[in-house]
């Protein structure tokens, strides 16, 4: 599902503007939908997670080129919002929602599980590349809190273990196939 | 292609005709909350359930947006018979159907007669849970669009603005500035080119009506917007939506195309010279998008970073042109304003803060979900009567309103009505409409700290107050919450508030110590426990004094 740096990579070298890649195509239609707008840079970056999983240098110096912004500003917007990640996910991804309504429902706890659990912290991925984690603001989803993100599907009114055990079942059901 | 009004009103009776048509109506909720409980796959099921029973032409289901009652997910509504069943698994789908026109299942059954349902009055919410958002169609069968006609053929710009002062609807974003009066600023501005814009940028934790009204009712926020763009001589407007929206973004993106082709929006509608389009704008994550000034850049593609005001968005707002910028709350207000005048509108509410307000209702509370209830109700009413109290025979302890910009209200406060007036009294804010309930279990230093983390990280850098002010507050809460704090550190925090309230550059700093001074202004002796008896209270820190703490 996620790609590794260097399929992204190999994809640059083959000049992403004519690349028959699924993913750059996606990327070139938002481009071109904008006008090769410089004010589409947001719009555009989005769209390069969205098919990579992340943006990556090679990435910001193509849409610098097409965009004609200067490759500065596209690392500062990239590194500025907290949308971006500028580093390969890994296959899951869990997402712990950090909002106000999480928070007092007690998703520090679940955190502070995970990390006994395995090891990584917001922002981290497992050594074996396998899990993600990652923190969000609130996502929206207060009614159900604490709620978290399991590769994309929303689950609520969790618990430390729940979630230990959905992460932990990743673990295992890869290292079977 | 140009729309009458016969051909809006022939599409609103087809409509109704073909509701009428099917003898049982089930509503299944699909906005996020119940999504996420499966109401997809509950919606197949009960799809999959009518055709093998040959029920098509006389059982409609359809996915409608928030029935409110987010705790209870999935939410089934079955009409004409107007029953709610909450908590509905796949294998009830079944049963639901054998049972219509017959007794409704006692199990399932959640009573629309709870305080939670019949102590609200929708305004914004009306259409909540009643239509789907994926059919323009079912919006129009419900009066939609009938607003924008009005405007556009029967009033001039001048008249619409009248009509919204004349409702006395207050900016629902939070600041609750007078909407009439930014739009006849933004009217007066003389410049070619103007622009309206929709703050959908909803970052306060804990707060989720936006979401729902774009996710419930998107056609409503597009209808007021273009209602707007009429009154203040705009032709684009841009709805600036949270990425982490996913669901809003697509219906939103829905509703846009179905509008284009019906031709509510784009050029010449409803035959005047009149044309308006919207494009969606995704964030990108950064709270502090949703200042103005700070989203205007964002929408222009560059770093979400605010500047000082004025000159207001409304004389130099995007790419430099008088810019309009009202919430999803705000807009979603207008066509009902319009479609039943400005004197209903200020007939609710109270003599400063009129019409309703929808909340979002979350933390340590047993009806948690969308509320909208008329400007001036009691806080008591909100938690005890709506929420239906604490659970698990918890004492309330505070109710936090306004995110990282708001406070925390205590016990004392709750027979005060919630108007923009007298929440600033108690030391909160209106703000958008998040409404966090606390019990005992909640360390108030600790929530302090943790709005206070949230302000730290999510400052973008520009103005030093905020900064480094942010981060010295946060420091001195690790202290306190850890146990290595000393009562000299209360003073320093206090200073410290009053200089980056005083000085920072935009409400983002501003207001981010307001948790803290609420806090420490109501819960002083929770702040003194920690320090001098170095205990938690509430017995939620961990009382061991770090070593790397400043």
């Amino acid at each position: 599902m996620t790609q590794t740096a260097a399929d992204a990579s190999q994809s640059v070298q083959t000049n992403p503007k004519q690349s028959q890649d699924r993913r750059w195509r996606s990327v070139n239609r938002t481009i071109r939908l904008n006008g090769n707008q410089p004010d589409a840079l947001i719009e555009t970056l989005h769209a390069v997670q969205e098919s990579f999983g992340y943006i990556d240098l090679d990435a910001m110096q193509y849409v610098a080129r097409e965009l004609t912004v200067p490759l500065s500003r596209v690392y500062a917007v990239a590194t500025f919002y907290h949308y971006f990640t500028l580093k390969p996910p890994g296959d899951h991804t869990c997402v712990v929602c950090m909002g106000t309504a999480c928070y007092i429902g007690g998703s520090t706890a679940i955190l502070d599980s995970i990390h006994e659990g395995f090891g990584i912290s917001p922002g981290e991925t497992t050594p074996d590349g396998k899990v993600s984690l990652l923190t969000a603001r609130c996502l929206g989803s207060c009614g159900l809190a604490p709620a978290a993100v399991f590769d994309g599907e929303v689950a609520g009114k969790l618990d430390a273990a729940t979630v230990v055990e959905k992460i932990a079942r990743w673990a295992d059901h890869d290292s079977e196939s | 292609m140009t729309l009458s009004l016969e051909e809006l009103q022939q599409i609103a009776r087809i409509e109704k005709d073909r509701r009428e048509g099917f003898q049982h109506r089930i509503k299944i909720c699909v906005a996020a909350g119940c999504l996420s409980c499966q109401s997809a796959t509950l919606k197949e099921a009960m799809e999959k359930e009518v055709s093998r029973r040959g029920m098509e032409n006389w059982v409609d289901v359809k996915g409608v947006g928030c029935l409110g009652l987010c705790t209870a997910g999935p939410l089934v509504f079955v009409e004409p018979d107007g029953i709610l069943y909450q908590g509905v698994k796949v294998s009830d789908a079944g049963p639901i159907i054998e049972s219509l026109g017959a007794e409704p299942i006692d199990a399932l059954h959640c009573s629309t007669d709870l305080p939670f349902f019949a102590r609200q009055h929708k305004v914004v919410l009306e259409n909540c849970g009643r239509i789907d958002p994926e059919r323009i169609e079912d919006y129009i069968a419900e009066g939609g669009y009938y607003a924008l006609y009005q405007a556009l053929r029967n009033m001039t710009p001048r008249e619409v603005i009248q009509e919204i002062t004349r409702g006395g609807l207050r900016g629902r974003g939070g600041a609750g500035y007078p909407t009439g009066l930014k739009w006849t600023t933004v009217a007066k501005a003389v410049n070619a080119t103007k622009y309206v814009i929709c703050n959908a940028d909803e970052g306060d934790p804990g707060a989720f009506m936006d979401r729902s009204v774009l996710e419930s009712d998107p056609h409503r926020v597009l209808e007021g917007m273009a209602i707007a763009a009429y009154a203040v001589g705009a032709a684009q407007g841009f709805i600036y939506v949270r990425a982490e929206y996913p669901l809003a973004v697509k219906r939103l993106r829905t509703a846009i195309a179905h509008a284009e082709r019906l031709g509510v929006l784009g050029n010449g509608i409803f035959n005047t010279r009149f044309r308006f389009d919207v494009r969606v704008r995704l964030g990108a994550g950064a709270f502090v998008c949703g200042e103005e000034t700070a989203l205007m850049a964002s929408i222009e593609g560059r770093l979400g970073k605010p500047r000082p005001r004025p000159p207001y968005p409304a004389e130099y707002g995007l790419w430099g042109c008088p810019t309009l910028i009202n919430n999803v709350e705000t807009f979603a207000n207008v066509a009902p304003i319009i479609r039943n005048g400005g004197a209903w509108f200020a007939g609710i509410g109270t003599e400063t803060s009129k019409g309703t307000k929808v909340f979002a209702l979350a933390g340590r509370v047993n009806h948690t979900g969308l509320i909208e209830v008329p400007m001036g109700t009691m806080l008591r009413d909100i938690v005890f009567e709506i929420g239906g109290g604490i659970p698990r025979g918890g004492r309330f302890k505070a109710v936090q309103t306004g995110g990282p910009s708001g406070g925390c209200i205590p016990e004392q406060y709750l027979d005060m009505p919630v108007d923009y007036e007298s929440l600033a009294e108690a030391g909160s804010i209106m703000g958008s409409g998040g409404m966090i309930i606390m019990d005992e279990s909640s360390c108030m230093v600790d929530v302090a700290k943790f709005f206070m983390e949230f302000c730290m990280s999510e400052s973008c850098g520009k103005c030093v107050p905020c900064r480094v002010g942010t981060t010295q507050l946060y420091h001195l809460l690790c202290k306190i919450t850890s146990g290595a704090a000393q009562p000299s550190d209360l003073d320093k925090i206090e200073e410290l508030c009053d200089l980056v309230k005083n000085t920072a550059l935009c409400g983002l700093g501003q207001t981010a110590p307001n948790p803290v001074m609420s806090t420490l202004h109501y819960f002083r002796d929770e702040y003194t426990a920690h320090i001098e008896d170095k205990v938690c209270p509430a017995k939620a820190c961990k009382m061991q004094p770090a070593k790397e703490v400043v």
